[in-house]
């Protein structure tokens, strides 16, 4: 019997003719990814081990990104560890503030991964390169410890959610609401294990920016992985910026899929997830009047080039409402060049809205716009738990780039047709 | 291994950022960690969990992003382990790779209340709700992850992994 995607690069990496689902592996790591969060448990692991050398210097990164720039002493302490570490070990793929990114979007836009890997990261939006047709996943810091030194990594095979599109999105429909639609359909751990793999001819209207945001929230299903099939846009991307050579993996036709659901991606309409779970989606008509203190634009899910052109189309020569704060943040330098080429930062600032550098910032809550007591915000990022943005008792509202900027010029949550 | 202690009772989804907040992951000191151990759904538990303790949940415990805080957090905190209907997959592989045990009991879990005195086996398997007097099989755990646990942690697995090269 065939496999799909998933099992066939599983199968590669653990150096067998197949795997099963449920199967435990050994597979070997073409990327393993650590960040200033989950990286310094790694390091601190690394030299109790008395380890002098990493398994390859050049198939390991590290970035920091989400209290970058040093946010304060402890997380400086952290940021330098990191540092240190990539120097003693001579980590080739280091990202130092000025020349880094938000790593999910860095490290595929970099080259560093590439069609049919198999990557891990100790950061579960790992899960963003499946876009590319590579297997990657979220693991621990002791995973990314062990990953270091021996590159390899211990993984349960998952069965898999078969995810078939067709149609034509209409307007104001990007692939977040792709990716909310399908969460508020299955839930939170609807896809719990599995691997999550799209198919049908729904894919040709996809670009990849979109299938990075789709792949990117698998995590928020549940789910160990979301992948796509490798075609036209897949080789378009890679071929501009990969930096090691790749080979095409292809489902099986008679791959066996756990389950198999469908989507209509001419009859959705944008997608708003309401507090405290991504599974709490609303097409936007049936939104209401939501009124919100602070608008974010960016983050692993939706801070590329083209989700800043989406919120600039919806920007150009309108204000922020007075009472709102909009806060923009591209994913890495490059996107922030490019905004500043295309002219995209001058919309935003002449707007009133703050075009900020590269970090994660105020998704985690961490730093940058953080949300006080009460205060609800509307965000392009991937998460609306409870404290995600700040205080308990606030509120996060999750959207795509048009409806958030949109809410921005509004004062509350609303389509870019309701401005006039 | 026995383990014995109260259950601290919560629902469905428990996510990282509630059992660790990201404001605090500027550090992963596990003592640190464990004085913000479930602050945003419980302020309550970390001044008052006493060591052995369980923390038992609904569906999807441990959601959300991966850090490791969020098990260590929980170890360092005292809890014995967590029993929960079912697991986030981070949460799962992160809490095999320390240390921390937990279990998968959809019935026991339906019928614990907070305050509930239990007690787990973990070489047979069973666990026992001491306050009601009712006993549950567990799910065992993997020949895989039980050579992990006997290496004592991925760490030390690979490293002597490494030294037989
Ligand atoms: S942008 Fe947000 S979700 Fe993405 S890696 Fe950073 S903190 Fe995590």
């Amino acid at each position: 019997m065939g496999m799909t995607l998933t099992e066939k690069i599983l199968a590669k990496h653990a150096g067998r003719d197949r795997v099963e689902p449920g199967e435990l592996i050994l597979a070997k790591v073409d990327l393993a990814l650590g960040n200033d969060v989950t990286s310094p448990i790694a390091i601190d692991a690394v030299r109790k081990l008395g380890v002098r050398e990493v398994f390859d210097r050049e198939k390991i990164a590290l970035v920091p990104d989400h209290f970058a720039p040093n946010k304060d002493i402890k997380s400086a302490g952290q940021m330098k560890m990191m540092r240190e570490f990539a120097r003693e070990y001579g980590i080739v793929n280091y990202f130092e503030v000025g020349r880094m990114g938000i790593e999910h979007v860095l490290l595929p836009d970099e080259g560093l991964v590439v069609p049919g890997d198999l990557v891990i990261g100790a950061d579960s939006h790992t899960c963003t390169y499946g876009a590319l047709c590579a297997f990657s996943t979220g693991v621990g810091s002791t995973d990314l410890a062990a990953a270091m030194i021996s590159g390899e990594v211990w993984l349960k095979v998952p069965s898999t959610l078969r995810i078939v599109l067709s149609g034509k999105p209409g307007k104001w429909v990007e692939g977040k609401d792709v990716i909310l639609h399908i969460i508020g359909k299955i839930g939170v751990d609807g896809a719990l294990y599995q691997a999550m793999e799209y198919a049908g001819d729904g894919l040709a209207s996809l670009p990849m920016a979109w299938r990075f945001t789709i792949s990117n929230m698998a995590i928020e299903a549940g789910a160990k992985n979301g992948i796509f099939p490798f075609d036209g846009a897949t080789r378009a991307y890679a071929d501009a910026r990969a930096k090691r050579t790749f080979e095409i993996v292809t489902a099986d036709k008679d791959a066996k899929y756990a389950a198999e659901m469908g989507v209509d991606l001419s009859a959705l309409e944008p997608q708003v997830a309401f507090p405290h779970l991504p599974e709490n989606t609303k097409p936007l008509s049936q939104v209401g009047n939501v009124p919100v203190d602070q608008v974010v634009v960016g983050s692993c899910t939706n801070g590329r080039i083209e989700d800043l052109r989406s919120a600039a189309s919806v920007l150009r020569g309108r204000k922020v409402h007075d009472g709102v704060r909009m806060l923009i943040f591209p994913a890495t330098q490059e996107i922030y060049l490019q905004a500043m080429r295309e002219g995209l930062m001058e919309v935003f600032v002449t707007a009133g809205a703050a075009f900020s550098t590269p970090t994660c910032g105020p998704c985690l809550g961490g730093h940058m716009g953080v949300l006080a007591k009460g205060e609800r915000a509307i965000a392009t990022t991937n998460r609306n738990f409870v404290g995600r943005m700040g205080h308990p008792e606030s509120e996060v509202y999750l959207a795509n780039p048009a409806i958030a900027a949109a809410s921005a010029v509004l004062g509350r949550i609303g389509s870019p047709d309701e401005i006039r | 291994m026995k383990l014995k202690g109260k259950a601290w009772k919560y629902g469905d989804d428990v996510d990282t950022d509630v059992i660790i907040p990201a404001r605090y992951l500027n550090t992963s000191d596990p003592a640190e960690l464990a004085k913000h151990c479930m602050e945003d759904i419980d302020a309550e538990y970390a001044a008052k969990v006493s060591p052995g303790d369980f923390i038992v949940a609904g569906k999807n415990f441990g959601c959300g992003s991966s850090r490791e805080h969020a098990p260590i957090s929980i170890k360092a905190s005292g809890a014995s382990a967590v029993i929960a209907r079912s697991f986030a997959r981070i949460f799962y592989r992160n809490s095999f790779n320390m240390g921390l045990p937990i279990f998968e009991a959809p019935q026991a879990v339906d019928e614990i209340d907070k305050g509930d005195l239990l007690s787990v086996d973990m070489e047979s398997g069973l666990l026992r709700n001491e306050t009601k007097r009712k006993e549950y099989r567990i799910v065992p755990v993997p020949p895989f992850m039980q050579e992990l646990v006997a290496a004592g942690g991925l760490l030390n697995y690979v490293s002597a992994r490494r030294k037989g090269k």
